[in-house]
This record gives C-alpha cells, structure tokens and sequence, in this order.
C-alpha cells in the first residue's frame, strides 16, 4: 500500500514541481504533514545532503525521501515517480518544441505559478526556521551565512562544511 | 542499441558529477554536448534550459529526456533519464543506509545542527533570487501576495495552490485578450 502512496504522492511532485530541484521542497513538507514518512527536521538533514551529495537536488530528495520512508525500494519507487511525468512532458515538448514555446496560454499559467511558487518556497522556508532557529545565537548564525552567500556567490557545499564545522564547535566550546 | 548505452553513459556522468541544482551541470553538459559530441549548438541548449525551466519537474531531468528523445527518440529520452538518476538513486541509498548507524553520534548531532542552519540560509537565499527575477511586475506582486493570504488564511496545499494560481493566470490572459478584441 504504501508503494502506490509514495508513487502518487511523487508522481503529483513531479508534475507540479515546476521551476527546478528546490520547488519540491514546499511539496515534500506537506508530505511531512501528512503522512508520517519523514519529520521536519529529517527533511532539513535531507536538503543538506542532497545538496552535498552527487546528482540533482530534486532526485536525491525523492530517493532519500521515499527511502525514509520505507527503505531502497521506496527510494528507487518515489524517484521514478517524480521523473515519470517529466519523461511524458518532455517527449510532448519535443514532438512540437516550436509551437510549445511560443504558446500564448502556457506563458499565461506559468506566469501566474512563478509567483505562487515563490509564496511557497518562502512559507517552507519560514516554517523550517522556526523548527530549526530555537535562539538568538541560531539568529546570529543564520544572518552570518545568509550574508556570505549574498556576497560571495559559492557553491552551497561550501556553505554546508563551514556550517558542519561551526555547529560542532559552538556546542563543545 | 549501442548509441542508447552512450545516452545513458554520457548522463550518469553529468549527474555523478552535478552538485545542487539544474545550473550547477550547465558547464559540464556544454563540454559533452555542445563541444566534444556536437548534439546541439549553445544557443540551443540555452534554449532547452528555460524550457526545462518552465516545464514541470526537475530541471536536469528535463533536459535529459529531451536531448535524448533528439538522439533516439523514446527509447533514447528513457535511456538519458536513467542514466542522469542513477548516481543518485545509488549514493543517496549508500549514504542514507550508512546514516542510519550515526544517528545518535554526537559529533554528527552537532554538526546537523550547523547544516540545517545553513540549509534554511540557502532556501532564503534562493528566495532572494526569485524575488528579483520574479516580482518585477504588478501582476506578479499580486499573485504572490494573494498566495500569500490563501497560505496563511485557510492553509492550502501546495499542490492546490499550483493548480489554482495556473488556472487564474490562465482566465485573466483569456480575459485580457477578449477584451482587447
């Protein structure tokens, strides 16, 4: 039962997720809500690894996801799930790349998703802050690397060592 | 046969090799595919980039299954999507087993307690990005705060409001081109 769950619930992130690998995770934390497959704070060791990890961000997450959620062939399951409705798209897309692009319509949805989108991710990012920031020393943190990123454009796996390592020496000092 | 297992070889290798997002592989799959197998030319690959953008699912995949539906059609778009999810299936699946027994390490506690700061950094960072390229126009502005209400107000799901915002943007185009006639 809880393959055809997992392959639903991936299948509609696939189909739904539009815009890259990060645009999964406002999908993925209502999946925390409703199922009980993975917590917040799992979802949050999820993006760091998936983003320090080989691969795209999106598919790392379902594989790691669906894995939490019931072992290698849930991971392997929600993966071709979420990729499943891309496959089927892209082939479209390709058969009438030239009328697809310049399609009045779909400008006018994808238009009105970006900022939806956006709403979203910032709502995911709000509700993961307030699991993961608990004091004004995680404040501090926080403002310190979201500075550096601003400033100095890095790969994020830069960010996430440095992290690593300051999080082990703030709690042993 | 034998140009399929190139398909699926030449993306296992960008995806073992993509760290983070769509972007992050644009360099790499330009040195594969625009200048040593000659697919396509930049401009097109560009191309493929913000329609894999605009489409739903994740980017990266997006380009595989097209550039290889291009290559071989079907078979070809299936073959390039497996070989670019591969990587991940593999390492995500050794590096969440492996986890498991280090779970309750204090080093490894501490230092998820680092990353996970840093992982909402990265997801406010991301949003000041979209913010500029996206909430450029009135239009946007408004959808994104009505969004906004429709998340704090009755909560809706994410995947409602996606469907939602598609469908009004879709009414209000047709509106204003009626109108226009």
């Amino acid at each position: 039962m809880i393959y055809v769950l997992l392959m639903v619930e991936f299948f509609k992130i696939g189909l739904l997720a539009i815009g890259g690998g990060l645009v999964t995770v406002p999908f993925l934390f209502d999946l925390a809500d409703k199922y009980d497959w993975f917590t917040k704070t799992e979802l949050a060791n999820m993006i760091a690894i998936s983003e320090s990890t080989p691969g795209p961000i999106g598919v790392n997450m379902a594989t790691f996801a669906g894995f939490n959620a019931g072992g290698i062939v849930c991971g392997i399951l929600a993966t071709l799930a979420l990729v499943f409705p891309s496959v089927v798209i892209m082939i479209m897309v390709a058969k009438m790349m030239n009328k697809y692009s310049c399609n009045i319509r779909v400008k006018d949805i994808l238009g009105g998703i970006r900022p939806a989108v956006l709403a979203l991710i910032l709502f995911a990012g709000l509700e993961l802050g307030k699991i993961v920031i608990v004091d004004v020393k995680d404040v501090l943190f926080l403002t310190i690397v979201l500075s550096m990123m601003r400033i100095w454009k890095k790969n994020p796996i830069y960010y996430l060592c440095l992290s690593a390592v300051l999080g082990i020496l703030l709690k042993i000092l | 046969m034998r140009n399929l297992w190139k398909l699926f070889r030449l993306f296992f290798k960008v995806g073992l090799f993509t760290f983070g997002g769509g972007y992050a592989m644009l360099p790499l799959l330009k040195a594969e595919v625009v200048d040593k197998r000659k697919y396509l030319s930049e401009e097109e690959l560009l191309d493929l980039y913000s329609i894999g953008q605009c489409t739903p699912g994740i980017i990266a995949v997006n380009v595989a299954t097209f550039i290889g539906y291009q290559q071989a059609k079907v078979k070809g778009a299936i073959m390039a999507t497996l070989g670019i999810i591969m990587p991940s299936i593999v390492i995500i699946t050794l590096v969440a087993s492996v986890l498991e027994h280090f779970t309750d390490n204090r080093y490894v506690i501490y230092a998820f307690y680092g990353i996970r700061i840093c992982v909402v950094a990265l997801i406010f960072n991301i949003i000041f990005d979209l913010a500029k390229k996206n909430l450029k126009s009135v239009y946007n502005i408004l959808m994104f705060f009505g969004a906004i209400a429709l998340l704090i107000g009755v909560n809706i799901s994410a995947v409602l409001l996606v469907v939602l915002a598609g469908s009004v943007a879709l009414a209000i185009g047709e509106f204003k081109r009626r109108l226009i006639k």
